[in-house]
């Protein structure tokens, strides 16, 4: 080694022009990455898997997309009910099974273009070709053949191969798109309105793949690529950092669009996100909130809890003795101290449920079991299948939840009481999320965990009934019932109202006297949202529509706080960004506050 | 100096093969997919999306194709119109399975110059703290000055990073507002963060510092140096000081890769869209592409680090050879 390099003087050097080097690149990240806050900023809880409707599942792939694409319809803030969207209206025929929608003659493409029923036609293609691999596919399943279309199957299990000719979806002419079902889809509308059936840009995706024969599929959903229908396009993407929405002057209704930048942030880590909620740097959460400070929370006038469609309920593996016979499943399902749940674990105002439909209404002339009743009830049950004093020793149950505190609370109350009331010894068991996953529909675990949350309002109960039909992918009790198939497959069919809502109860009814599942409690939604911002609500499905969105005036605000108790009234000063407002009388046009 | 460097190459190459092959084989065996969810796929969905995905091919075929140059991919990973994915051994990473509108190589590319940023920052917290407060307890050892240094070194070490995180986020966030509390983009929103990183390796290299200065101190040259009559100043800087850091060094390149990778509780807590969370979400996700491109890129800096640090051996320490290494 030369001895010149080992010479103080240009090791100096060195170490100076590194140093100086290190400062411009830290000056360079620092500019470069610098992004002025947008209007209105919120925690999409997690990095989205893609921009490309077809092929997501996710909540917050979920928020996004309602923001840059918009469907044959949108739905309300309050009632979650379809409304027009890109076809400004439709006729349904007398038996459910054909639609036609009129598309909406102003809609645009963010690059001009109108948005047409070929669009539409060709999207619902690409969603149901077997190379798009799209997860949701089956939503459109009861399309005619589609479903031979998309799998190369139809229903009954026989093999066909289809064109998309036979496919009953047609666009008639730009204006005009026909859908024809096999069998009435109760909630059809309203998928029109779920982010998967949204409409990709034909021209810009063909465009994507001519150029970039190697690389389309990741090239096409860049922002300066990207060609969306909805309120707003997406103007610079980050891995991890955020996604920023900024507003489409193409969009149809874009004079009643209020924001003009809107960013994702994907903060995963709860005492995080409420941190940037606290300092002002984030606007709204939605959930990702600690548990712990849900009671301090409650005090705000920020933090309302809604009703939302979700439950939360065990499911039992009924292949395994002793959980086969169905009095064991009903005196477990008895005992579980609901109340007790809901008041000191979970706290944000979840209600007791008794059936695996949430916010199910209680009958007052037949109130549930609770309490002593219920625990005498189910020792009865118990001594009836031969266990509890002077019968069989019970087995330990093993209850199998993934990895969480609030999961581990809630199974430690349940064991507690299961040992009290009935002497039956449980063993809690986590496992990581998607080893977790494995098992429960494997089959491999005795009781376990479970949550699921609606896709639909209306009707909205099918959306957990349907869960538990024979050999159902998301079954996973092994539990079946052939008058219960029947009572579901009944349901599809069913055009009035009142009858359907019976079957619904019969159907239910089943469950309740079967337990394949034990159910605990009824969700709500935990929305920290700025009380100043509008078009927001917490509606059934905690779904929101960015195009709704806007923040209020002093006046409008003071008028929706004077509901609340009497010291969570007070307006805080100030609008947010630079008091940024609706467009006058916006929010009297939306309604509903 | 050429030879040594050729062997560490070779080295290379098999340490990389075994850690890609074991961490392939591992991580199919661990139950779930990147695509089971909540929702269970009806049958015929999930065959759809395992033949796009080769999920349906035999391990070793994924194997195989994975590690490339071979293509055996009849009509390219997404369909007939893409390009087939070269594999591992041309730079290919794959596309990720969990965020599908980036490839691997994508991912690694957006996240690792922050990571860097971050981890240099760690770096000078870390290299400017412990090495000042190692060198105070080293020349006042027995002190009330030493003890103070040591017992704050010591509860450096003992304190886990988030747990320091969370106290500066109090002090400088909420109490005194001068940071902002998370985010990244500009020189503010990573000093906190740097911090956080940086002083559990300060206090342990105030350790270090303090005992390889120690040793140093007590040996005949800076003895000699002392009797010569050179200021204090100049026997530390110029005789002490070297041979006083290399353990320092040594630790270095290890800690380089940690705090440039393992900054993953850091990067949540600041948000920061850096390559530690990938690495814990694509094992979660069961992301195999991107877990396979972190882990490869864990090793490359594991043993990019290991070599520089050899290497810097000889410039400080002029008694050691690259060849006996």
């Amino acid at each position: 080694m030369n001895r010149a390099w080992k010479g103080p003087l240009l090791r100096q050097a060195v170490a100076l022009l590194l140093f100086a080097g290190l400062l411009a690149g830290l000056v360079g990240v620092a500019g470069s990455a610098r992004l002025e806050r947008a209007d209105f900023v919120f925690n999409n809880t997690g990095e989205v898997q893609s921009l490309d409707p077809a092929t997501v599942t996710g909540v917050p792939e979920g928020r996004i997309l309602r923001g840059i694409y918009e469907g044959l319809c949108v739905k309300d803030p309050v009632t979650v009910r379809p409304l027009p969207g890109s076809a400004a209206s439709w006729t349904k025929s007398p038996d459910g099974r054909v639609f036609v929608f009129d598309m909406r003659d102003e809609a645009r493409w963010s690059n001009g273009d109108p948005v047409t029923a070929h669009d539409f036609e060709f999207s619902f293609r690409r969603f149901l070709l077997p190379e798009t691999a799209a997860e949701y596919s089956y939503l459109l399943w009861k399309v005619v053949n589609a479903q031979a279309f998309c799998t190369g199957k139809d229903a009954d299990g026989t093999e066909r191969e289809v064109d998309w000719s036979e496919v009953g979806i047609k666009a008639l002419d730009a204006d005009t798109l026909r859908i024809e079902l096999e069998d009435p889809v109760p909630y059809f509308l309203e998928l029109m309105a779920f982010y998967p059936l949204f409409p990709v840009h034909r021209a810009s995706l063909e465009a994507a793949q001519r150029e970039f024969p190697d690389t389309w599929n990741v090239e096409w959903l860049k922002p300066e690529r990207l060609v969306c229908n909805g309120p707003y396009v997406v103007e610079e993407r980050r891995i991890n950092d955020r996604i920023r929405l900024r507003k489409n002057p193409m969009y149809w209704d874009a004079k009643n669009v209020a924001l003009d930048t809107i960013d994702a942030l994907p903060i995963e880590h709860w005492g995080t996100s409420v941190n940037m909620y606290l300092t002002g740097e984030v606007d709204w959460l939605d959930g990702s909130i600690p548990p712990n400070l849900v009671p301090e929370l409650l005090k705000r006038q920020d933090f309302i809890p809604k009703p939302y469609l979700g439950s939360y309920f065990y499911r039992v593996n009924v292949t395994k003795p002793p959980l086969d016979d169905k009095r064991i499943r009903k005196a477990l399902s008895l005992v579980i101290p609901r109340r007790a749940i809901v008041e000191n674990v979970t706290k944000a105002g979840q209600a007791p449920t008794w059936s695996v439909v949430p916010w199910k209404e209680l009958d007052p002339e037949n109130p549930p079991l609770e309490g002593e009743a219920a625990a005498e009830e189910a020792r009865r049950l118990f001594a009836e299948a031969g266990y509890g004093p002077g019968g069989k020793p019970f087995p330990v149950i093993e209850v199998l939840y993934n990895t969480s505190e609030t999961h581990r609370d809630v199974a430690e109350v349940i064991a507690d009481a299961w040992q009290r009331e009935l002497g039956v010894d449980m063993r809690l068991k986590n496992q990581e999320w998607k080893v977790y996953l494995d098992s429960q529909t494997n089959l491999e675990y005795e009781v376990c965990r479970a949550a699921w949350i609606g896709d639909w309002v209306d009707p909205g109960p099918l959306n957990f009934l349907s869960l538990f039909v024979t050999g159902g992918a998301n079954n996973k009790t092994g539990w079946g019932n052939a008058e219960y198939d029947r009572l579901i497959a009944e349901i599809g069919l069913e055009q009035d109202p009142a009858k359907l809502e019976q079957l619904m109860l019969d159907a239910e009814a089943i469950l309740l006297e079967e337990y394949p599942v034990l159910p605990i409690y009824s969700y709500v939604t935990q929305n920290l949202i700025k009380p100043r911002f509008g078009g927001l609500h917490g509606n059934m499905l905690n779904e929101h529509f960015p195009k709704f969105w806007y923040w209020m005036d002093d006046e409008e605000l003071a008028e929706k706080l004077a509901d609340l108790p009497p010291d969570l009234q007070e307006v805080p000063p100030g609008g947010p960004s630079g008091g940024k407002y609706a467009p006058v009388g916006r929010a009297r046009q939306i309604g509903r506050n | 100096m050429l030879g040594f460097l050729l062997r560490r190459l070779g080295w290379f190459v098999i340490t990389s093969w075994v850690v890609i092959t074991v961490s392939f084989f591992l991580m199919r065996k661990v139950p779930g997919g990147p695509f089971s969810g909540e929702r269970n796929l009806t049958p015929e969905i999930e065959a759809n999306i395992n033949a796009k995905y080769h999920l349906d091919w035999p391990t070793w075929k994924q194997y195989l194709h994975y590690l490339g140059p071979l293509n055996l991919d009849e009509r390219g990973l997404f369909g007939d119109r893409s390009k087939p994915f070269g594999g591992v051994l041309t730079g290919d990473l794959g596309p990720s399975y969990k965020m599908r509108d980036f490839t691997v190589n994508d991912v690694i590319a957006q996240s690792l110059p922050i990571s860097v940023m971050l981890g240099l920052v760690a770096l000078m917290w870390a290299l400017a703290l412990g090495i000042s407060a190692g060198l105070v307890s080293a020349l006042r050892p027995r002190t009330g000055l030493d003890l103070t240094m040591r017992l704050a070194a010591t509860a450096g070490i003992a304190l886990p990073n988030f747990v320091i995180a969370a106290f500066l986020i109090i002090l400088f966030v909420f109490l005194i507002p001068l940071f902002p509390v998370a985010g990244w983009g500009t020189l503010k929103h990573m000093l906190l963060p740097g911090f956080a990183l940086g002083a559990p390796r300060a206090a342990y290299i105030a350790r270090l510092t303090r005992t390889g200065m120690l040793e140093v101190l007590s040996q005949d040259y800076i003895r000699t140096a002392v009797a010569k009559g050179l200021p204090n100043r100049l026997v530390l800087m110029r005789h002490a000081l070297k041979g006083g850091l290399l353990p320092v060094v040594s630790y270095l390149g290890p800690m380089t890769a940690w705090i440039l990778t393992g900054s993953l509780v850091i990067e949540k807590i600041f948000r920061i869209p850096g390559t530690g969370s990938h690495f814990v979400n694509a094992a979660l996700n069961r992301d195999y592409t991107l877990a396979m491109g972190v882990t490869i890129l864990f090793t490359v800096l594991v043993y990019g680090m290991n070599t520089l640090v050899d290497l810097a051996y000889t410039f400080l320490d002029p008694r050691i050879k690259l060849e006996e290494s």
